[in-house]
């Protein structure tokens, strides 16, 4: 094997297989990173990418496989190994102590005596931030800071702690597009002082943009690494999808009804006070499985809180059937026939109680359940009993506690309950995340007899395969905006993924 | 290079037997520490020990007087219980307790001529709302802006002992009490009966008995009491479900300092004859309700049967104080130790502790 370069690549993973329990997550992966080049790590949630560089900075160890970096085979234990060898890295979510000052954050854990130097460290933060235009004020509160600005701390940290290598994960996903400019100029600004930059994302547009080259990885495999000069947005599209889109259930043809759904230009802020939905519309009508394609935080969770009521509309309007419900309150949404099962399914179960308590979680109120502030406890167990038995949910009894039920019938528990009330609408937020092969394909079948039974369904689902498969129309959601509605037909796929990618916008007049 | 390393681990499920277990030993190790702590200070621990069980529970004076104490333990214990139950810390019901005993006080000060059975009820029930009014305004502060019950409910307690010192020192004073920061002693109807020649103040227990039973019931068999532990055991699964949970925050605190209330006026009304400054009305029962209410795993029924223990360690803490000349804050102590590895033994009952090595 002859090397081009003079110098040992910055990064060289050799064969690196990691398994989860029922996952394999890293499936024998070779990657190389040259020193000074910015290489991205393209692919879909649940693709590898995170594990791998959680790999590199010693969170996870491999099952199998070898690293070497700057041509020197290592066994990194710890972030604190990685640190050592110069690799730092930058969580999605940050990990900053909120009411610390930015010196006190960098220099955290680096103290060797028992006094702070904080006025050094302070010249050499600012030092640091000029060289590599980080703006941020050293003696400022992290909870005083955007996401922008805290990103820029955890740079500075690492840079401190004189990190050469950079892993930076899913870097712009918190940021405005300002902010995502400032980063991409210090990431070109750290490469020519030769810091070697590692960067995941799933987004296209960045890819073109800033990286040398870029690894493109499905299903914890590598499918490719290309010289992004070399390639465009619609093969690294159709690389990060794949074709393997299977279409293994039958769905028969169904008449849509009436409109059930009726979502008009939806706004409404994330957690940080941002547009995560930018005026999203769309109906649904009686035996329709809608299906809402798109890689996670590009607004789902935004878009089903809303419609459940957890979530304030800044502007827009819903209807459910006639009603509207755009301010209503979880609870009339509820009683006004609105159905859901989040993607967090946690958060609509109590995991420590009984099947039977939780499922009348939404129906308890109706007098069936007791008279007046009465609950039957008799009745609650009877009905819970047929629940069950009709949706062949497998526990021990009624009385058993939900979290000692496996994920695939909690998920059918849950599902049973939202479908008990006979909903004029079902929302169904990623609802085969983390089940085995069998266990989907229930839920799926499930899903398909109430749409063949004429419920309205609204799914939302990272799985590009559960949404083809399931829907009837698809809408693609990237950045809190729909780009396009069209059938879920074999054709659209290469579509579908460049709107995922956020690299093409269907007109809207082509919209089904 | 090899090290090993303490590892925690999620337990699925908290059986009952581990649960007990994790009690008796909690308790079981308490005891060993507290009497390294008589032993420190010169007594032999098993004899001091012999001396609490005898004190407490060794004759009928004993336990009446145990009773006594347990009542207003009981009673305030099963009030937090159920706001415990909820996840909402009220730890002020000793405040609760002291305006719950003014306003009881204050009915039985301005109504002498009363008949009891008219007089009784209007005095637990001006405590009751004398209790849950000191509550709600922790209530309001968490529903309304999300302040922390724990330190508003704390806080409250300070306040309301500085209200009570200042209406016994002030406008509350008995015109015969000569400068004594006590009132005037309430009139024989406004006077709790009690068993015999004992100091158990009876319509205070069959109150505290009531209390605990439909506390019960609530919580088990009615659509409040599945919101409280829905909203307790899971938040963001009762909003999903349409719960109004600043609702429930409300409730809790109302129904818990209202109990604390009564307790209060069972203590002025059924024990002193008259109001007198905090430490007169109150020992610090509605903190000691809190060990009573944890005891209990928050069930209403048990804390009526944990008030009794602790009733009983505080009588025999009372009687070693004498007889072998302790210090009087030696049972809070006792109390405080207690209560520290009750909760702490409670991460053992939902974690396995594992010596792992690490390569």
């Amino acid at each position: 094997m002859t090397d081009s370069s003079p110098t040992p690549p910055a990064v060289l993973m050799r064969g690196i297989t990691k398994r989860f329990p029922g996952v394999l997550a890293n499936d024998h992966i070779d990657l190389e990173v040259r020193q000074g080049e910015i290489h991205a790590l393209l692919g879909e949630n649940g693709a590898g990418k995170t594990t791998l560089m959680n790999i590199l900075y010693g969170i996870y160890h491999p099952d199998e496989g070898s690293i070497e970096i700057y041509g020197r085979p290592v066994s990194i234990h710890s972030p604190h190994d990685a640190i050592k060898l110069g690799i730092g890295m930058i969580h999605q979510q940050f990990r900053l102590v909120q009411t610390h000052t930015v010196v006190e954050n960098v220099i955290l854990g680096m103290g060797k005596g028992f006094v702070f130097r904080e006025k050094e460290a302070s010249e050499k933060i600012r030092e640091l931030s000029a060289r590599y235009n980080l703006k941020v004020d050293p003696d400022a509160y992290i909870w005083q800071l955007s996401a922008g600005e805290q990103q820029r701390v955890e740079i500075l940290k690492a840079l401190y702690r004189g990190a050469q290598i950079l892993i930076l994960d899913e870097p712009t996903s918190m940021l405005t597009p300002g902010e995502i400019e400032d980063l991409l100029k210090t990431l070109h600004r750290m490469t020519e002082e030769g810091h070697t930059i590692l960067f995941i994302t799933h987004k296209l547009d960045e890819v073109t943009a800033i990286s040398h080259r870029v690894t493109i990885l499905r299903q914890g495999r590598v499918i490719a690494t290309l010289e992004t000069s070399q390639t465009n947005e619609r093969e690294l599209a159709r690389l990060m999808v794949g074709r393997e889109v299977l279409f293994r259930l039958s769905k028969e043809q169904i008449q849509p009804g009436e409109v059930m759904l009726q979502v008009e230009n939806l706004q409404a802020l994330n957690d940080k006070g941002l547009f995560a939905l930018k005026g999203i519309s769309f109906t649904i009508r009686q035996g329709e499985i809608f299906g809402i394609a798109g890689v996670a935080g590009n607004g789902q969770r935004e878009l089903v809180e809303a419609l459940i009521g957890l979530r304030p509309v800044q502007a827009g309007r819903v209807f459910l059937q006639k009603d509207e419900i755009t301010h209503d309150s979880p609870r009339a949404r509820i009683e006004k026939g609105l159905a859901c099962v989040p993607s967090e399914r946690l958060t609509a179960l109590v995991p420590s109680m009984s099947v039977a308590e939780n499922m009348v979680l939404k129906s308890y109120r109706q007098p069936a359940f007791g008279r007046g502030i009465l609950l039957d406890r008799t009745t609650v167990r009877s009905y819970s009993q047929r629940l069950i038995e009709q949706y062949a949910v497998i526990t021990p009894s009624c009385d058993t506690l939900v979290k000692l039920l496996s994920g695939g019938n909690i998920q059918r528990a849950l599902l049973a309950r939202e479908l008990s009330s006979q909903p004029r609408l079902l929302i169904a937020a990623t609802p085969t995340a983390g089940l085995d092969v069998g266990a989907t394909e229930t839920i799926w079948q499930i899903l398909l007899e109430q749409r063949r039974q004429g419920r309205a369904i609204l799914l939302i689902s990272e799985d590009l395969e559960e949404v083809m498969t399931l829907s009837d129309r698809v809408a693609v959601l990237f950045s809190g905006e729909i780009m396009g509605i069209v059938r879920s037909e074999a054709q659209n796929l290469e579509k579908i993924g460049l709107m995922m990618a956020g690299a093409f916008r269907l007109p809207q007049e082509e919209w089904v | 290079m090899k090290s090993f390393r303490l590892r925690m681990e999620r337990r699925l499920e908290a059986p009952r037997a581990a649960q007990v277990r994790a009690l008796a030993v909690s308790l079981f190790l308490a005891l060993i520490v507290i009497g390294l702590l008589f032993a420190l200070l010169g007594v032999n621990p098993f004899y001091a020990y012999q001396r609490i069980l005898v004190g407490g529970f060794g004759s009928l004076y004993g336990l009446s007087e145990t009773i006594a104490k347990a009542i207003p333990l009981a009673l305030a214990g099963a009030g937090l219980s159920l706001a415990f139950r909820a996840r909402v810390y009220n730890i002020g019901a000793e405040g609760q307790l002291l305006i719950g005993a003014i306003f009881g006080g204050v009915v039985a000060l301005n109504f002498p001529e009363w008949p009891r059975l008219a007089l009784m009820p209007t005095m637990f029930l001006a405590g009751f709302l004398g209790g849950a009014l000191w509550a709600s305004i922790p209530a309001l502060l968490k529903a309304r802006f999300r302040v922390d019950e724990v330190l508003t409910t704390l806080m409250m307690v300070y306040i309301a002992s500085d209200v009570v010192r200042y209406l016994v020192y002030g406008p509350l004073r008995g015109p015969e009490e000569r400068g004594f920061p006590y009132s005037s002693r309430f009139s024989a109807t406004a006077q709790l009966p009690h068993i015999d020649i004992t100091r158990i103040h009876y319509p205070t227990l069959i109150l505290a008995i009531l209390a605990a039973i439909l506390l019960y019931l609530l919580l088990e068999r009615t659509k409040l009491g599945y919101e409280i532990r829905v909203a307790g055991e899971n938040p963001a699964a009762a909003r999903y479900a349409g719960m109004d949970t600043q609702k429930i925050i409300v409730i809790v605190l109302l129904i818990s300092g209202g109990l604390a209330g009564m307790a209060g006026v069972g203590e002025v009304a059924g024990i002193h004859a008259r109001l007198s400054p905090p430490e007169g009305i109150s020992p610090g029962y509605g903190f000691t309700a809190i060990i009573v209410a944890w005891l209990a795993r928050l069930n209403p029924l048990a804390t009526l049967l944990t008030a009794f223990l602790i009733g009983g360690l505080l009588v025999g803490g009372d009687a070693i104080q004498v007889a072998l000349n302790l210090p009087a804050a030696t049972i809070q102590v006792f109390n405080g130790v207690i209560l520290l590895f009750v909760i702490a033994g409670d991460i053992f009952t939902r974690y396995r502790i594992r010596l792992e090595k690490q390569a």
